[in-house]
């Protein structure tokens, strides 16, 4: 089984992302007209909310976890041996 | 007829064969004791079995119901694929502590009452220990130490809430409890301890990373989903559970997404996922109840198979910090392929075993309207794609190339990482199997379009969000605090009154020790050496000379029986022994804060006897 560094070629890398970014449109293009049988809240009728939600969690968490680490939590590796 | 027999019966008693089959039958013999086990989970009833009655109590090994049942089942299969993901490991007391721990995780699906649960409780923590001994380093034999004392505590917690509770409603039985006060809370306590619930669980990311390459995944299966267990059993709708699950699932993606050490990383998130399911517990409907199991389920295979990954990129290239890893897509691509499944499984993806499992728990917190737990798990399901499916396979597999030479671990870890990949895909496209299992009946359909649509954008914009961040996660070296801080460190003026007090007081015990036991103990063991040449040597050696004479009366096969079988038997025990005493003596510090916690857990379990007594 070989993968021949698909992930190092620069144009096959190009379709990959545009590949995603078009499933990025078309989920967000369905989500304006499917029907929505639940309803528990209220951003559950917006349309392309899940997509926000999505983005806005990811960038929150890398922000906090990296500003937590750098000022509270990271050490030295030998912070316990001596 | 003999109506049931006990899976982890099988696997405990089993491995006492272990060290004297020789060459291939123990390896045949490694993979029957977990395949009759999970056959003997097949076959078994609803019902109660092997009750015995001590001191007026019920001793129930087998109380078989479907929430046993189900854990029982999982527990079969995730020992069968760990141990043929580390059947190459030669030591057989490592195989030994492998079985007896996943028989003991077993015992407490099982138990029926206090006390059986808590020798098999003690059994899961002094049987796992050795799966990080056995990793022979330093830093493994400091982390096993502490792993084992903080789950001491646990345990000591558990038997005084037990016992307490016994006190006030005059039954060891193991039901929901409804004891109010302190023996509701030392019961909880033992049992979040386990579950790795902060702040009592930083022992969990301290010691997994130091743990064996196969070890671990042994252990990422049992602790924390036999505690899920008990919590669902003992706990089910108390809702300081569903915030500490909360928080819990927070805490861990926090440090997942900063950590730099593979193994760390995925420990870390076993806390966060272990959330879910705490929250789940706490939300307590049947819904909720179903989440939990099914979560645990599926989170034992894949976070096994995530181990088993991680475990093989150690295996190969003895290395695990993300900042000396990149490019190994190349050499090792079938551990790419079934770590990526693991990968897409536990973020939920669809046609994979976590989005049928995990978005149980999301529904559950739906119908009981808890907007915030639901946005807020929500929000860690965007943590778990970005920090065990992107970062971290991005940063080893991918990233920079850096040479480093690998290539695909042996078969047997290929085969393992094959069989739990092909459960996480057949879960994921066929729910009903794992559906049919779970403890309350449900009709519950997890592929509705809005499902897969809102699914599909939370993972392509968490996508979008690495994608741009990218360089912000890149690994780099150093080590993160956790409350372990609390026992590895401590405050200022705790290390000034050990230096000044207690240091001088250690050396000098330390020395009368080395003067007075460590002489009678090795003028002792030259008497029993001494003994050992001279007499059991001598009789032994009388033995198989007398076999070699008996045999060459009959025909030379029988002298073949005596050096294949009666020589393996005695050899293999043998090694065996010297092997496992190389471990235990780690144990024997000489040190008198060592011998001192040893004298308080003594004093705490005469304190819980005399509870049970009184």
């Amino acid at each position: 089984m070989r993968f021949g560094g698909v992930f190092e070629d620069p144009k096959k890398m190009k379709v990959l992302t545009r590949l995603v970014y078009a499933a990025m449109v078309v989920f967000i293009a369905i989500d304006f007209v499917m029907p929505r049988h639940h309803e528990e809240f209220f951003w559950d009728r917006i349309p392309g909310f899940s997509s926000a939600f999505g983005l806005a969690s990811c960038v929150v968490l890398i922000v906090v976890s990296k500003t937590i680490g750098k000022f509270l939590l990271e050490k030295k590796e030998d912070y316990y041996d001596d | 007829m003999i109506s049931w027999i006990h899976p982890g019966a099988i696997l405990i008693l089993g491995s006492i064969l272990i060290p004297v089959l020789p060459g291939k039958a123990k390896k045949g013999y490694l993979l029957l004791l977990p395949a009759l086990a999970f056959l003997s989970v097949l076959l078994t009833h609803e019902g109660t079995y092997w009750t015995y009655h001590f001191l007026g109590q019920a001793i129930v090994f087998g109380r078989a119901d479907r929430l046993a049942i189900v854990f029982a089942y999982v527990f079969s299969v995730a020992a069968f694929a760990s141990m043929l993901y580390g059947l190459h490991v030669k030591e057989d007391g490592h195989h030994i502590a492998a079985f007896v721990y996943a028989g003991s995780a077993m015992g407490v699906a099982f138990a029926g009452d206090f006390i059986t649960l808590i020798i098999f409780w003690e059994f899961m923590a002094f049987s796992s220990v050795f799966l990080i001994l056995y990793r022979k380093t330093a830093k493994a034999y400091a982390a096993a130490y502490r792993y084992i004392l903080v789950h001491i505590f646990g345990g000591i917690c558990l038997m005084g809430g037990a016992f307490l509770q016994y006190s006030q409603t005059h039954s060891m039985a193991f039901n929901h409890v409804e004891a109010g006060g302190l023996a509701f809370a030392l019961i909880l306590i033992g049992f979040m301890l386990n579950a790795a619930v902060p702040p009592l669980g930083a022992w969990l990311p301290d010691a997994y990373p130091e743990a064996t390459v196969s070890g671990v995944v042994f252990m990422s299966a049992f602790t924390t989903k036999s505690a899920v267990y008990v919590l669902i059993r003992g706990f089910a709708g108390t809702e300081i559970l569903l915030w500490l699950g909360v928080i819990m699932a927070v805490y861990g993606i926090v440090y997942a997404i900063i950590e730099n050490d593979i193994r760390r990383l995925l420990s870390y998130h076993i806390i966060s996922q272990v959330g879910y399911m705490v929250a789940a517990v706490g939300i307590g409907t049947e819904m909720a109840i179903n989440g939990a199991t099914a979560h645990a389920f599926n989170n034992i295979l894949y976070k096994g198979l995530l181990f088993m990954g991680a475990g093989s990129i150690l295996h190969v290239t003895g290395k695990t910090r993300l900042d000396e890893l990149g490019g190994l897509y190349k050499t090792m691509p079938r551990t790419f392929i079934l770590y990526m499944i693991a990968g897409f499984s536990i973020s939920g993806v669809p046609l994979f075993s976590g989005f049928v499992g995990k978005s149980m728990i999301l529904s559950a917190a739906g119908e009981e309207h808890l907007s915030y737990v639901w946005l807020i798990l929500t929000l860690v399901s965007t943590g778990t794609f970005l920090s065990t499916t992107l970062k971290l396979p991005y940063l080893a597999f991918m990233a920079k190339d850096r040479g480093i030479k690998a290539a695909d671990p042996p078969g047997n870890m290929t085969a393992a990482m094959g069989i739990v990949a092909f459960l996480c895909i057949f879960i994921g496209i066929y729910p009903k199997y794992l559906y049919d299992m779970l403890p309350y009946a449900t009709h519950y359909a997890p592929y509705t379009l809005e499902h897969v649509v809102w699914s599909g954008q939370i993972l392509l914009f968490t996508w979008l969000g690495y994608y741009i961040y990218i360089n912000k996660l890149k690994g780099h070296p150093g080590l993160n605090l956790d409350t372990d801080w609390f026992y590895r460190k401590g405050a200022g003026v705790f290390m000034a009154v050990d230096r000044e007090v207690v240091a001088p007081a250690d050396s000098a015990v330390g020395e009368a020790y080395r003067k007075v036991v460590l002489r009678l103990g090795s003028w002792l063991s030259g008497l029993s050496f001494r003994f050992d040449v001279g007499i059991v040597d001598g009789f032994l050696h009388g033995l198989v000379r007398f076999g070699v004479w008996f045999s060459s009366l009959f025909s030379r096969r029988s002298l073949s029986f005596d050096k294949g079988v009666i020589d393996g038997v005695v050899n293999g025990v043998a090694d065996f022994t010297v092997s496992l005493a190389a471990v235990t003596r780690r144990f024997q510090t000489g040190l008198v804060h060592d011998y001192a916690f040893g004298i308080l857990v003594g004093l705490l379990v005469l304190i819980n006897v005399f509870f049970l007594i009184s």
